[in-house]
């Protein structure tokens, strides 16, 4: 009992961000009409939020290291350290979680520009093409990333009171060793307040209505006489940034890499296609039971008697769904069945 | 042997608790041309989509000289030798004319499938002739080789009868042949199905132009909310009281 | 389209005189290496058994590097277990390749559009991924399959005493390294062409392209467009099976990295460069950009520096770094933008280009003095 709790919870935060990537993937599917293979590289370019936001809260002078009296030695001390004594650590200790204000108007900002500049031109080319031009778009994203920050991953601590393990077992009766560390407790309610936010905007605004209907039936919005060019624009910003978010606070997870975008792309785009095309509720669904069933996978009884099923087991999963139910676990009749 | 070319045996489809077909009975005998009107929405493009296995039925049978249709997959139905021309033409358009009809006539000879990959289209001698051969039928020679994509609707029509008729079917279904055409084109298309009707194939006509129903028909059923209501020679139908209490009784 | 046959067998025999004749044409060009040139005629192979399948009948597949993949490690595996011999190689890569899109394009078949994409990466990401993992004793995990002098190549002791060093791959006594190698992958290249082309001119070509252009006529004119998709799928799959085992014939190891979905992505771009659904236009996608990524890798800052050095000294600082950025390590960029800029501007890859390139001059001609019609927007 104790173990199968232990990897649903596991499977939760890898879960929820292939929800969150989903989301933001069938929101942009479903309005826009789009095929987005870039949305993995915006969910990579959120992680180096972070990692940008951090450096520049790192940015150093050199000063004589006091604690050596033998020789004049330097150091590296940050700015904000020097300037702000008391604020600063606390700043750069919580650099992740702050780096969410940056993220949300630089990701709203690229958002623009992708949809302005390029998707915009696609809304009416065929599918095949709307695939082949964001890959491309993917991986220029990916080496440019590549370019600045270089190829290693750069791990990104999450604050220090945040660095322990919750003991969730024992909070509702389980075992003492259930415990789960308290950074992917955040991410997971992170996640689900995002989640809950874009479903609360496509509720309860009336952009949302305009999005929700714009999803069922896109032709008779616009003959409707609202601005669909608009809210594209919108609803394309709102995916990247929710993509970035996703990003900027898997940090601590998973140091952030240039290839993680593609990573995460193709079992997110899986997830949608096993979700539903179409379909956020499928998505977000989705999202979380593949990331469960991954956990599960990766047990290493299951992988005494599966070996290597912890490799393959979304694809299989995957392919199971897509032929037994063609329209994935909610899609709509009529999406993407050409 | 039958000839009753097509049955259709209280045929029942709803979609969605809307009943688009109810108890529907049909026989269409060999040779004749067989029109069915009815105001719209009154289920005669679902009608057709049950025939050559694009909708299957929630109820009954259709039979195709004795044989079984119901269940079969399109394509199957389709080397059986039911045909069909689309309300909107099915065609190639990124091929040329000569190539649209050719590739039906390699369904006819070769089947559903086959591994033809050896063999050289320009060596296909008699198969050209024969495609050749239709498009001066359906008045296209003269455009062989151009793109289809790049024809008038009406043209498009013509190509798409060719396409069919290549295929030699026993049963030639037609949904709505001359819609959205002009006068002319309409005129020209009634007089191509009429030299069709010279050579005795079967046919089952869906359309709404009375003109072109009265100038084909042998026979007329009249359908209306799924159901058949009228039925007989075109001058049976048109005098039949319930036939024009459906028209102008829809109509409002 | 034309049906006729003196044009293609023009068509071929210019091709073949074009790809043998590489070595002279490409001297000055700075493309006359042997290891280079084979990579030419290999992801030509590649290219042009992808466009079977994408070209004639419009699906996407976004795993075909599973197939690469599968045709190296079965080449070697045939080096190590029988002979150094290059047919018997070939042969296994062709066939486990084969083998494999039977299996892969049955299941992803049932599917079309992205969603048919979709399967196929999703194969061929697990296929990757098992060779990694659980895979390792057939495919020596993230170290790549190589040769071992302890192999047992059964046939090759049979005849002769095992020599020292490792073997090389040979045809018969001629090791395939250098022009020999080049020329062997070469004529496969104008064999696999020849083939393309007869598809594309044969009823069963015809067949494909009905696929594409309109599903619905097709099953309408009782065709079952199943077993037709499979075979071009399984005939692009011996393709790639077919340049993967040459990859390892050339140079024998085989690693998990050729199946990777960027190797996918990597001669989906090829085709579309080139010009989908042409016969020779994925032979040229295929050769520029294995040209490119030859040239434009070998550059680093240096050689950038003393490119242009001509320039004064502070707009060197300034150039470098930025033209530095697309050249080298940097080339994936490059790629990229190509693909962004082909996909945008040019659907129909350079061979389109090139035929709207001469309709234009000769309009121009017929209208001297006259007004040019503006040409057609690019077809999609």
């Amino acid at each position: 009992m104790d173990a199968v709790f232990l990897q649903i919870l596991n499977g939760l935060d890898k879960g929820a961000a292939y929800a969150l990537i989903a989301l933001g993937l069938t929101l942009v599917f479903g309005t826009l009409g789009i095929v987005n293979f870039a949305h993995g590289a915006l969910f990579m370019l959120g992680a180096f939020c972070a990692v940008t936001f951090n450096k520049m809260l790192l940015i150093s002078t050199k000063i004589l290291d006091p604690t050596v009296t033998l020789f004049k030695a330097y150091k590296e001390k940050p700015y904000l350290e020097i300037w702000f004594p008391d604020v600063g650590p606390v700043l750069v200790d919580y650099s992740v979680p702050l780096s969410i204000l940056l993220a949300i108007p630089v990701m709203l900002l690229i958002g623009f520009i992708l949809e302005r500049g390029l998707i915009k031109h696609f809304y009416s080319r065929p599918h095949a093409d709307q695939i082949l031009v964001t890959f491309g778009l993917a991986i220029v994203i990916q080496e440019l990333i590549k370019a600045v920050f270089g190829a290693n991953p750069i791990p990104q601590g999450a604050p220090d009171i945040l660095a322990g393990s919750a003991a969730v077992g024992s909070w509702i009766g389980l075992g003492e060793n259930v415990v789960y560390p308290w950074w992917r407790l955040i991410y997971l309610s992170f996640s689900g307040i995002i989640i809950f936010g874009v479903f609360a905007f496509l509720q309860f605004t009336t952009y949302g209505m305009v999005v929700r209907a714009g999803m069922r039936d896109r032709e008779t919005v616009g003959l409707l006489g609202i601005n669909i060019q608009k809210r594209f624009t919108i609803v394309f910003s709102l995916a990247t940034a929710v993509a970035g978010l996703a990003g900027v606070m898997y940090t601590p997870i998973l140091p952030p890499d240039y290839h993680m975008g593609m990573d995460f792309l193709v079992l997110s785009f899986v997830v949608v296609v096993v979700g539903g095309m179409g379909s956020l509720g499928g998505a977000v669904l989705a999202g979380f039971l593949l990331g469960i069933v991954q956990s599960f996978a990766s047990m290493t009884e299951v992988k005494a008697i599966l070996p290597g099923i912890d490799q393959i087991i979304i694809y299989l999963v995957a392919v199971i769904i897509l032929l037994v139910l063609p329209r994935g676990l909610m899609g709509r009749a009529g999406v993407m069945d050409d | 042997m039958n000839d009753l070319v097509l049955h259709l045996d209280n045929i029942q489809k709803n979609f969605g608790g809307l009943s688009a077909l109810s108890d529907v009975n049909l026989q269409v005998e060999e040779g004749t041309t067989h029109a069915i009107i009815g105001p719209n929405g009154a289920g005669k493009s679902t009608l057709l989509n049950v025939c050559i296995g694009r909708l299957k039925p929630d109820a009954g049978h259709v039979t195709f000289y004795g044989e079984e249709l119901t269940g079969r997959k399109p394509h199957e139905i389709a080397q059986m030798g039911v045909a069909r021309v689309f309300q909107t033409p099915e065609i190639f358009p990124e091929m040329s004319l000569l190539e649209n009809v050719m590739l039906p006539a390699f369904s006819k000879r070769d089947g559903a499938f086959s591994m033809n990959a050896h063999k050289l289209l320009s060596r296909q001698g008699d198969i050209r002739d024969e495609a050749e051969h239709i498009l001066e039928d359906v008045g296209l020679q003269e455009q062989m080789m151009t793109e289809a994509g790049s024809l008038s609707r009406g043209d498009k029509r013509r190509l798409e009868l060719g396409m069919c008729l290549i295929l030699k079917p026993r049963l030639l279904l037609l949904d709505e042949p001359t819609a959205g055409m002009s006068r002319h084109d309409t005129n020209s298309t009634i007089d191509l199905l009429k030299k069709i009707k010279s050579r005795g194939m079967t046919k089952v006509i869906i359309e709404h132009d009375m003109h072109v129903v009265f100038s084909l028909a042998d026979k007329v059923s009249v359908l209306a909310r799924g159901q058949i209501i009228a039925g007989g020679t075109p001058e049976e139908v048109r005098e039949d009281p319930k036939v024009k209490e459906a028209y102008l009784g829809g109509a409002h | 389209m034309k049906i006729g046959t003196m044009n293609d067998l023009t068509r071929f025999l210019i091709f073949a005189v074009v790809i043998l004749a590489m070595p002279v044409w490409l001297d000055p060009l700075g493309g006359n290496y042997p290891d280079l040139l084979q990579k030419f005629a290999i992801y030509g192979i590649f290219a042009i058994g992808f466009n079977i399948l994408f070209g004639l009948t419009g699906y996407l597949s976004f795993g075909h590097a599973a197939f690469l993949g599968v045709g190296s490690y079965a080449a070697v595996w045939s080096f190590k277990l029988f002979t150094m011999n290059a047919i018997p190689a070939l042969m296994f890569g062709v066939l486990f390749a084969g083998a494999l899109a039977l299996i892969i394009g049955f299941l992803s078949l049932r599917r079309s559009g992205i969603y048919f994409s979709i399967l196929t990466l999703a194969f061929a990401q697990m296929s990757y991924n098992l060779a990694y993992s659980v895979l390792t004793p057939i495919t020596n995990g993230e170290t790549g399959l190589q040769l071992a002098q302890s192999d047992p190549r059964v046939i090759d002791n049979m005849f002769v005493e095992a020599s020292a060093g490792l073997p090389s791959t040979n045809l018969f006594g001629l090791t395939m390294s250098g022009y020999p190698g080049f020329y062997f992958c070469a004529a496969l290249l104008i064999l696999g062409f020849f083939i393309s082309m007869r598809i594309f001119r044969s009823p069963f070509g015809l067949m494909l392209k009905g696929i594409k252009s309109n599903q619905n006529r097709m099953m309408y004119t009782g065709l079952n467009t199943r077993p037709y998709m499979l075979t071009a799928f399984v005939i692009s799959g011996m393709y790639a099976g077919l340049a993967g085992s040459l990859l390892a014939i050339t140079d024998p190891l085989a690693g998990a990295e050729r199946m990777q979905w960027t190797a996918s992505g990597e001669v989906v771009l090829m085709t579309i460069l080139g010009g989908v659904g042409t016969l020779v236009g994925p032979m040229i996608g295929a050769g520029l950009i294995k040209y490119f990524e030859n040239i434009f890798s070998a550059f680093n800052d240096t050689v950038l520096a003393e490119m242009f050095s001509y320039l004064p000294d502070a707009l060197v600082e300034l150039v470098v770094p930025v033209v530095g950025l697309f050249v080298g390590s940097g080339w994936h960029l490059t790629l990229g933008l190509l693909f962004v800029v082909v996909v945008i501007f040019l659907p129909g890859g350079i061979v389109e280009g090139v035929d709207k390139l001469v309709k234009f001059i000769r309009n121009r001609e017929k209208n001297v003095g006259g007004k040019v019609t503006p040409q057609d927007q690019p077809g999609e």
